[in-house]
């Protein structure tokens, strides 16, 4: 077990249940999505909701990666389309795609991806940081990773996601 | 009981709640400078206000507690408690008035004037001092140094304990009453409050859209009963927010008083529609900006006693505020009888600042030049006074008062006096909005800044529709004529660069927008209802994104963004506002910028670079070649049903090319087309044209978008393909007898187009240079049968030269046409007020022609 890691987390995410499992391993919840190819999580406690195709409206001179806004319930959520954020292409057009809401400093926004699936619970054993050689504009989006039968699990950081301010 | 005295009896009780904490907390701490000057202030503050309400017998024992209190601030006093005892009893006689106040609605008599003599005599520093005060071993019962009675009766009220239980017999059942009418509510709850019902009230929008969808009669009833709830509440909840205006006006009159006294002038304040209200957020926004302008009229505007009799004025001068609803709206006046904005100080100061040319004043009208006192960095008191003119000007309230989505205007006349009118919403938080679309996404414009729809034909969609309006497009600038001017336009898909509009449509949306005094068009391309919308804030990551002032909800649960026509005005750089002067490039997409002529820039032949006043033109066209024919020599055109003259501009037009730019003049039913070589752009220039260019058709020299630029002298292109082209109108109103026309105009320019515009159509033209030359004509008992006289002129403008031809004499009943760069409804107005008969805008010569036939038809032609 990394001990830099652990510390890293109790400073990251200190809402975060920690869940023990039969063993004494301990394990975090990550809702898991795609983008692109993809497999990425994001920390279930962070997400306030999972939104199906929902009308976005869009919204004319704002930064390109910012899709629109939608209507949650009465509140204005602002989505961003993580596929840009990321630099990757576009998603075809037509292609449904889902939101996880997320909010930062009382501000609700919608994190459009391609894809949302299960939620996971992961033991911090598999953890890992993030390969050095990993694209920088993944590398700074992203907390670590998780090795999973077969796959990798990117951690996302959501709060570096929403944080447009250098570009805004 | 009036509502002020009721406001002073809360505001005055909880003063004087904290006052008996904090006393003795200051008689233990005896240096805690803060507590001290808490105290300093709620005493002030009681004697100030009852200063104000005239209860004299209060201030008095408020003031004698005042000057020891600043005798401690200024450390002559040590808080011993010997000085803080007749503070305490001071306090006690200041309850006992309130509840008398309370209980009577009037002071009850008394005698004060024992309590006033110790504390005079504590104050002065007479009474004798004890051991110093040390702040544990005084306990407030030491009262020994004042035998008198009234110090002694104070003493068991010192402690709050105590005067908590041991309150006079008369305050008991005045304050359960007082507390029953108005409760205090923190605002917070309130704000709350109206997002909630807000909340609701989109929910029972989203609810009535689905219910119109989907036939349920069963949903019916109930949900209308939802509705009528739901807008009763959201009335109630406004209304919790509603505060009339005289609030943010209550501290006025003292401030008027304290002014009159610094200044030395006599200044009467009236205020009517003290109890117009508005929302409690938009009143604390405005206060500032109200006392700002009110300090300024009394500063400024008002003159000094002398200079107003000297001007044969009432001694003392008044400053009126009058609130009022409009639609929807608050409108509030202030209003001075004083000098009226000097107009050539302001253009020293706005030279001096270099916030404008010289030559660009002179184009501009008095009200534009007065306009510049919005501008950032702007104060024209010679001198800086005590009360205005530090720096923060009347940029800042402008801005303040756009904040809020309002607009302010003046108007002012030389010697007698400015007004300023202040348009603000009800409230900020539900707004009336139109929904319109644009590139397949709707937008909210507020209803404020609309001031009417027009549907327009596009440009290439040419059919016959005789009095439908055209965008026109000039080097790819769009533009609409409307009623009397051009009007530019801002394609809404371009300016949110949100793609390739429906180009399938022939005809255009138009929403009139007006920020300040400026007029503008954008161009949508549908236009839905208006709906009441709830501004809400975009997200952190958008606010650099100025055109949108919020996002909303609408009924059927779609987020729109809501245009903000202040920030569409600056992106595009019309209305130069408090900002700087635009860029040129800025200055071309505003096709009409009202200090400016607009000029069309041409190439013909050798000449380079030639110019037309834009307003001369009817229209631009593009003929195939193959259209143009020859008749008689001369070419001409097939032009709405009608042959059109077209005329060469000089001999070396290229007359090989596929297709004929032509610069078209229509007159009534007559066109003539002059043909060029090129167009090549419009901007917008202020003319100053050195004459004498030496050649047929052209006027003069001028320098246009930074080049030596010639002007075409349009009468003598008109004249070459109709000889009789401006008899036309002149015959339609005048006999075979020449009608003699006084021209008074200052600029060289004009009179050189006007006065030979004038005399092909048939009547006989004097000019003069100034208005005092045309006054001596009258006096010399030469007679017209018009008169034309510009606004802007030196010395004495037209409008005191109109009012001096009213006034007396041979020509008072003349018809008298004006002649102004700007034909603003506030300047038609103020010709109108002068005695002018019309208002024509400079360059609009067909107008003038109409009007001067017209004018001299109308008491003529009675046979």
């Amino acid at each position: 077990m990394n001990q830099d890691l652990l510390d890293r987390r109790s400073i990251d995410r200190p809402s975060i249940d920690h869940i023990a499992t039969a063993t004494d391993h301990i394990t975090q919840t990550f809702v898991t999505l795609t983008i692109g190819d993809q497999m990425c999580g994001v920390p279930v406690l962070g997400v306030r909701d999972i939104l199906s195709e929902h009308t976005i409206t869009r919204i004319p001179l704002a930064n390109p990666e910012i899709a629109g806004s939608l209507n949650l319930r009465g509140r204005i959520v602002t989505a961003i389309d993580v596929r840009l954020r990321l630099n990757l292409p576009p998603a075809p057009s037509g292609s449904a795609r889902m939101s996880v809401v997320a909010e930062q400093n009382g501000e609700l926004y919608a994190l459009l991806v391609d894809q949302v699936s299960e939620v996971l619970t992961l033991r911090d054993a598999d953890f890992e940081q993030n390969p050095p050689t990993l694209a920088a504009i993944w590398a700074d989006h992203s907390k670590g990773v998780y090795r999973l039968d077969g796959k990798i699990l990117v951690v996302l950081d959501v709060a570096r996601l929403l944080d447009l301010g250098e570009t805004g | 009981m009036d509502d002020l005295l009721a406001d002073f009896l809360t505001e005055a009780n909880e003063s004087i709640g904290e006052l008996d904490v904090a006393l003795v907390h200051l008689e233990r701490t005896p240096d805690d400078a803060e507590t001290l000057s808490l105290i300093f202030r709620h005493v002030h503050t009681i004697k100030g206000t009852c200063g104000f309400l005239g209860l004299s017998r209060l201030e008095r024992v408020a003031h004698a507690a005042e000057n020891v209190l600043g005798k401690l601030r200024d450390n002559t006093l040590s808080a011993s408690t010997h000085v803080i005892s007749p503070v305490l009893a001071a306090l006690d006689r200041i309850k006992d008035i309130i509840a008398g106040l309370a209980a009577t609605g009037a002071e009850i008599a008394g005698d004060d004037s024992v309590l006033i003599a110790a504390l005079e005599a504590v104050a002065e520093g007479h009474a004798p001092e004890p051991a110093p005060a040390s702040a544990s071993s005084a306990p407030p019962m030491e009262d020994d140094q004042i035998t008198d009675a009234d110090a002694a009766e104070a003493t068991p009220h010192a402690a709050p304990a105590e005067s908590a239980t041991a309150q006079p017999a008369p305050r008991a059942p005045t304050e359960p009453t007082a507390a029953a009418q108005t409760i205090r509510v923190t605002v917070d709850v309130l704000e709350d409050l109206m997002t909630m019902v807000s909340e609701l009230v989109l929910t029972r929008n989203q609810l009535l859209q689905l219910a119109r969808t989907q036939d349920n009669a069963a949903f019916t009833v109930p949900l209308q009963r939802l509705s009528h709830i739901t807008s009763e509440l959201q009335e109630g909840v406004m209304k919790t927010r509603m505060q009339p205006i005289g609030h943010a006006w209550n501290k006025l009159p003292r401030l008027v008083r304290d002014l009159s006294h610094e200044l030395d002038k006599k200044i009467e304040l009236v205020m009517q529609g003290a109890d117009t209200e508005l929302d409690r957020q938009v009143l604390e926004l405005i206060k500032d900006p109200l006392t700002h302008m009110v300090r300024n009229s009394g500063d400024h505007g008002l003159e000094g006693p002398a200079e107003r009799r000297a001007a044969g004025k009432p001694e003392s001068g008044t400053i009126t505020l009058n609130a009022f609803h409009e639609g929807g709206h608050i409108i509030i006046e202030i209003t001075d009888d004083g000098r009226g904005l000097p107009v050539d100080r302001i253009k020293a100061k706005v030279l001096s600042n270099n916030l404008a040319t010289e030559a660009e004043l002179a184009a501009m009208t008095d009200a534009q030049i007065q306009r510049f006192i919005f501008r950032a960095g702007f104060s024209t008191a010679a001198a800086v006074t005590a009360v205005s003119g530090r720096g923060v000007g009347m940029d800042v309230v402008k801005t303040n008062i756009e904040r809020i989505g309002g607009t302010i205007d003046l108007r002012s006349m030389p010697g007698q006096g400015t007004t300023f009118s202040i348009k603000i919403p009800l409230t900020l938080a539900i707004v009336s909005a139109l929904i319109v679309a644009a590139g397949g996404e709707r937008f909210a414009i507020p209803q404020i800044s609309v001031v009417e729809l027009v549907q327009a034909r596009l440009d290439g969609a040419k059919t016959t529709g005789a009095s439908e309006s055209i965008i026109e497009r000039i080097n790819d600038t769009p533009v609409l004529r409307l009623r009397d001017r051009l009007l530019p336009l801002i394609n809404l898909n371009e300016q949110l660069r949100l793609g390739a509009a429906e180009h399938t449509a022939t005809a255009a949306h138009i929403v009139v927008t007006q920020v300040g005094a400026h007029m503008f068009g954008i161009i949508v391309d549908r236009v839905f209802d208006t709906e009441e919308i709830v501004v809400k804030p975009v997200a952190p990551i958008l606010r650099h994104i100025t055109i949108f002032s919020g996002n909303t909800i609408l009924g059927d649960g779609s987020v729109i963004m809501i245009l903000d026509p202040n920030g569409i005005a600056r992106a595009t750089g019309i209305g130069t506002g408090s900002e700087t002067r635009v860029t040129r490039q800025q200055s071309r997409e505003t096709l009409q910028s009202s200090e400016r002529t607009t000029m069309l820039l041409f190439r013909a032949g050798e000449a380079k670079r030639l110019a037309v006043p834009l307003g001369l033109l009817a229209r631009l066209e593009d003929f195939p070649r193959e259209q143009i024919e020859t008749a008689s020599g001369a070419s001409v055109t097939q032009y709405r049903g009608r042959l059109m003259p077209l005329i060469p501009f000089g001999p070396d037009i290229d007359m090989t090319a596929p297709r004929q730019p032509v610069l078209v003049f229509t007159d009534g039913e007559r066109s003539m087309g002059l043909m060029v070589d090129e167009i090549i752009d419009v901007v917008p220039e202020r003319l100053d044209i050195q004459l004498g260019a030496g050649r047929p058709g052209l006027l003069g020299t001028a320098v246009i978008a930074g080049q030596a630029t010639d002007v075409i002298d349009t009468g003598h292109w008109l004249e070459m393909a109709w000889q009789d082209w401006f008899r036309g109108a002149a015959a339609a109103g005048a006999s075979a007898m020449r009608r003699e026309v006084l021209v008074v105009e200052d600029s060289d320019f004009f009179r050189q187009l006007l006065v030979p515009t004038l005399a092909a159509a048939g009547y006989h033209v004097t000019a003069v240079g100034r208005a005092k030359d045309a006054l001596a004509l009258r006096d010399g008992g030469t007679m017209f049968d018009a008169i034309i006289s510009d606004i802007e002129m030196p010395d004495m403008d037209g409008l005191s030269f109109a009012r001096l031809v009213r006034q007396s004499g041979a020509w008072a009943e003349l018809p008298l046409i004006a002649l102004s760069g700007s034909a603003e409804p506030s300047a038609v107005a103020a010709g109108r007020d002068a005695g002018f008969t019309d208002y024509v805008a400079k360059f609009q010569r067909d107008n003038l022609i109409a009007s001067l036939a017209q004018c001299i038809a109308g008491p003529l032609s009675v046979s």
